[in-house]
């Protein structure tokens, strides 16, 4: 059962626990366990656990881990620059193609008016919500407190 | 005197903002053990520690001219590396290490000295905190296992979270209070 606590009677409650209370707080710390029994039973049980913690350790990787470490790091960079190329390259070639298709559809007289009028409609409709997207993140990224931190 | 008390790492962090791949592996090999620790803390397996904090260098490399040179570069490589995980914990699920895998010696000590404690044997009472850990969400468990495991000095832990020091062993504590709690679910 956890016992609502304040801010400062947490911190001191933590602080003795990691046995770094100075003379006042060791005296605030006996007097807030006088008048509530409850947590001392809390702090004891939650120091037993700390000890349990305490004694843990992890099992230490083969050495070869660090030899290899920065080479999986520069792989990744690598990768990076290659994915960054791709997106580009597959962009642009996605952008010409759509857009001939489009044009010769349109420039297509056997072509119904209709499904042309649909498949401006749409074209023009993609391109709007992709500059409303852009423009919204560009907004964002001015005003974004937390921008320097990646996600 | 000069040369004895240059530190090389603003160098390197100099030479990594204006893209130099080599300078960067430097500060990558000072911070590589440090990184992997701290994941594996978040993620609990070596493959995933090991993807993750490698992972994280490459964005921190991406975005070393948003680094501002005046703080430390393991805090802001700390945040990168935080959000990585708490990402790759929501899109899996993670399965930790065994508490079979933890540190041989500590087995070895208790299988020398297994006495009873209460109704359960010590190694058992180990393995029974190790799994509720692992029921504590990702900023207690890492929190504690940073302190315990780690041993992480208090002062580091309140730079890495940006709190003062009183806040880091308030925190401290109610992160080992739910784990009081989720060992007493588990018995």
């Amino acid at each position: 059962m956890n016992h609502e606590l304040t801010a400062h009677e947490s911190m001191l409650l933590g602080k003795a626990l990691e046995g770094a209370l100075d003379e006042a707080e060791k005296r605030e710390f006996e007097v807030l366990l006088e008048r509530r029994p409850e947590l001392r039973e809390e702090f004891h049980s939650i120091k037993a656990v700390q000890e349990v913690t305490m004694a843990m350790n992890f099992k230490k990787p083969p050495e070869e881990t660090w030899d290899r470490y920065w080479g999986g790091v520069y792989a990744r960079l690598e990768r990076g620059i290659a994915w960054t190329l791709i997106s580009i390259g597959a962009a642009v070639v996605i952008a010409f193609a759509g857009y001939h298709a489009v044009l010769a559809f349109l420039e297509d007289t056997a072509s119904p008016l209709l499904l042309k009028i649909a498949v401006a409609a749409l074209v023009l409709g993609g391109a709007i919500l992709l500059v409303s997207v852009v423009r919204e993140k560009l907004t964002l990224r001015k005003t974004d407190k937390y921008r320097e931190v990646i996600r | 005197m000069d040369d004895v008390d240059h530190n090389p790492e603003a160098d390197w962090i100099r030479l990594a903002r204006a893209g130099d791949k080599e300078a960067f592996g430097k500060l990558v090999r000072l911070y590589m053990h440090q990184a992997y620790y701290v994941a594996l803390g978040f993620l609990g397996s070596h493959e995933d520690a090991l993807d993750a904090s490698q992972e994280a260098f490459a964005k921190a490399y991406g975005a070393m001219k948003k680094f501002d040179p005046s703080r430390r570069f393991f805090t802001w490589y700390y945040a990168i590396l935080r959000n990585h995980c708490l990402n790759m914990l929501r899109r899996k699920s993670i399965r930790p290490i065994p508490f079979s895998e933890l540190q041989p010696e500590i087995q070895a000590r208790q299988a020398s000295d297994d006495q009873t404690d209460g109704f359960l044997y010590r190694s058992e009472i180990h393995a029974v905190v190790w799994k509720a850990l692992w029921k504590l969400g990702a900023d207690d468990r890492q929190l504690i296992v940073a302190r315990d495991i780690l041993e992480t000095p208090y002062s580091v832990l309140a730079e890495l979270l940006d709190v003062p020091l009183g806040t880091v062993m308030s925190r401290l504590y109610l992160a080992r209070r739910r784990l009081r709690s989720a060992v007493e679910g588990l018995l």
